[in-house]
């Protein structure tokens, strides 16, 4: 969907360093930061991949088809296939509202959408048993009905939307504001209708910005400990995350097995991560194109 | 984006939740038992899940029971999620207080639920024990020594796990023989004894796992089954257990959740299950777990030879049971906060 994209910034232009650093600052400041790589980043993770292997590759295996970890596997990915698309919603509603509307609360807006960003998991996934559980406000209501929230599966999905629902908006905000209306208003003024305005346009031109959005949100909703921990209830095979399970297999001795789910994890977010680069090495100029409006 | 594509990704990702809702919606046709446990009891009811399983399926074919589930964590904090509404059929914690607030506070079991199985409700005993460094490099012999300066101790936190309750009742109960009951003294020492403790973990295998994985500590107040698991999986050339000249029976109870089982329709089944606990083979398992069994005769005799003899008082007789021993010690304002300041 080149075609969204003006020509006159259709060839990147290539920047000369506007700096007056010396070679040397320059390689000191490089050396600094993937020193930091290596130490914080890149040796953990290898050392994750180091210890899942330690046993060898059946036992790996084993860690990995056992019936606990699969249903923690299926698990987060039901989550994340539930959590993220809902975020993704709300959060491009939300965006939209606030960079292209004026309205009263529109600051209150943003600063609630950052919440989750601020409070701790803990707190938020709390705030979920003081509502739903027996003890709290709908709690009698909910069981007089049957219905279960938290310690079940939807108590999990909605602590997950909780943590993870600034990322979508807060990538989209920034970008959305930025481009401003002109092009909305092109549209109208030719007769397009408000939600072929908001397909044909709006979201064409926030596309990378909101692809960014999601993948970070997936990588939190996979990846969410504290809020889980609070209202898994922690039953093994039926309310279990894979963040969990692998607490549970290092707790009972099984370091091996941990890590091997450990590595799986690390595996889901190098795969977002190379889905990312890959995408910026295959579009580069088309999204340098469009955040460079 | 266009309309079309837009209308494919959502209906292939309403495909997508449906089938992951059908997958766990024919999970839960099946009879399945959830058991709340505390910390240390993960091997134990590994072991007699899978044979209670296999002897009940193979009598009852009508009435199978396709798993039981667990969870377990601090005894506390367990306690505390079964109130807050976790569908537990049965609950098999670590002291009878942890029960009390169970029945109390959610009002699904009755307060008598303690009379309602044989031994208190408690089908296996164990007691606390102290593990220490190879060589035990501080030469820690008994309760007295874990009071000296220098000396860093392993506990979880009495707030939520029920072993480190029956550590500080345990202490308590030394001291109150060793200083004849003088009680300015008594709180003295325990005070000394909390200040050695640089850290509390939320449960008995946060805290070995401290002890043991991250080599904090010189000594750690562990639950007799776990200081043997501890040495199990860590060979006895890393660690080894000193028996002090006192300790507690620790009798971590078990209980049917009748509100639960009523609700599920599983009350035949898990009342059962509480029974098989009792049963020699059960027994036999308890003690190859390294808990100590009620029926001795049925367990191994190689297995019985780990428990050392050790002078045991018991939580009725010193303190007048859990119903006093709670809030006097953990409540809010109980002794442990009063000689608590974990500020250093």
């Amino acid at each position: 969907m080149s075609d969204t994209a003006p020509p006159f910034v259709a060839a990147p232009v290539r920047r000369k360093s506007a700096h007056g650093e010396s070679l040397g600052v320059r390689i000191a400041l490089i050396a600094v930061s993937l020193a930091f790589l290596l130490l914080f980043l890149a040796l953990p993770l290898a050392s994750v991949f180091v210890e899942a292997s330690a046993k060898g590759w059946e036992a790996y295996r084993a860690a990995i088809t056992e019936p606990d970890a699969q249903a923690a596997i299926r698990l987060t990915l039901l989550v994340a296939a539930i959590a993220v698309p809902f975020n993704i919603v709300v959060g491009v509603a939300a965006a939209w509202a606030i960079a292209k509307f004026e309205f009263r609360g529109k600051n209150l807006l943003i600063s609630l959408i950052d919440l989750p960003f601020s409070v701790s998991p803990v707190i938020a996934g709390l705030v979920f048993v003081l509502l739903f559980g027996a003890q709290g406000y709908f709690g009698p209501w909910l069981q007089a009905h049957d219905i279960k929230i938290v310690f079940a599966v939807p108590g999990l999905i909605l602590a997950t939307i909780f943590v993870t629902f600034p990322f979508v908006a807060r990538e989209l905000i920034p970008h959305m504001q930025s481009l401003g209306t002109a092009d909305e208003e092109a549209a109208l003024t030719l007769g397009a209708s408000p939600w072929r305005v908001f397909f044909r346009v709006t979201l064409p031109n926030v596309k990378w910005s909101l692809f960014y959005g999601v993948l970070l949100c997936n990588a939190r909703a996979m990846g969410e400990f504290g809020a889980v921990a609070v209202v898994s209830g922690k039953i093994r095979g039926l309310t279990n995350t894979m963040p969990l399970h692998i607490e549970i297999l290092y707790n009972e001795y099984m370091g091996a097995a941990a890590f091997a789910v450990a590595s799986l994890l690390a595996g889901l977010a190098l795969v977002t991560l190379a889905l990312k680069t890959f995408l910026e090495w295959r579009f580069g100029d088309e999204i340098a194109a469009s955040r460079r409006h | 984006m266009t309309r079309p594509a837009f209308l494919r990704w959502a209906g292939l990702l309403l495909g997508v939740l449906s089938l992951s809702f059908g997958v766990t919606a024919g999970a839960r046709a099946q009879t399945e038992l959830l058991n709340v446990s505390y910390d240390p009891t993960r091997e134990l009811y590994r072991d007699l899940n899978a044979a209670f399983l296999a002897d009940w399926n193979a009598k009852n074919p009508t009435k199978t029971i396709s798993t039981i589930r667990q969870s377990h964590g601090g005894s506390g904090a367990q306690a505390r999620t079964v109130i807050d509404g976790l569908n537990a059929d049965v609950v098999t914690l670590a002291l009878a207080g942890d029960i009390d607030a169970v029945a109390e506070r959610s009002k699904k079991l009755p307060l008598d639920w303690q009379t309602r199985l044989p031994h208190n409700s408690s089908p296996y005993t164990s007691t606390i024990v102290f593990l220490v460094r190879k060589g035990n490099p501080k030469a820690i012999k008994d309760w007295g020594d874990l009071a000296k300066p220098g000396v860093q101790i392993i506990t979880p936190n009495p707030k939520t796990s029920g072993g480190a309750r029956w550590n500080y009742l345990a202490a308590w109960a030394y001291a109150e023989k060793a200083f004849n009951k003088d009680e300015a003294k008594v709180r003295d020492y325990i005070a000394k004894l909390l200040a050695n403790v640089p850290v509390l973990d939320t449960g008995a295998r946060g805290a070995t796992t401290t002890f043991t994985q991250r080599g904090i500590g010189d000594v750690f107040l562990s639950w007799e089954n776990e200081a043997f698991l501890a040495l199990k999986e860590f060979g006895a050339d890393k660690f080894e257990i000193v028996v002090p000249s006192l300790s507690i029976l620790a009798e971590p109870p078990v209980a049917l959740v009748d509100g639960n089982v009523d609700a599920k329709k599983t009350r035949e089944q898990a009342q059962a299950y509480l029974e098989f606990l009792y049963t020699p083979k059960a027994q036999a398992i308890i003690a190859k777990n390294f808990y100590r069994p009620r029926n001795p005769e049925a367990a191994d005799p190689k297995d019985l030879a780990n428990f050392p003899k050790v002078e045991l008082i018991t939580i009725d007789d010193v303190f007048g049971g859990w119903k006093k021993a709670q809030p006097a010690h953990f409540g809010d304002g109980g002794t442990f906060d009063q000689l608590y300041k974990p500020a250093r």
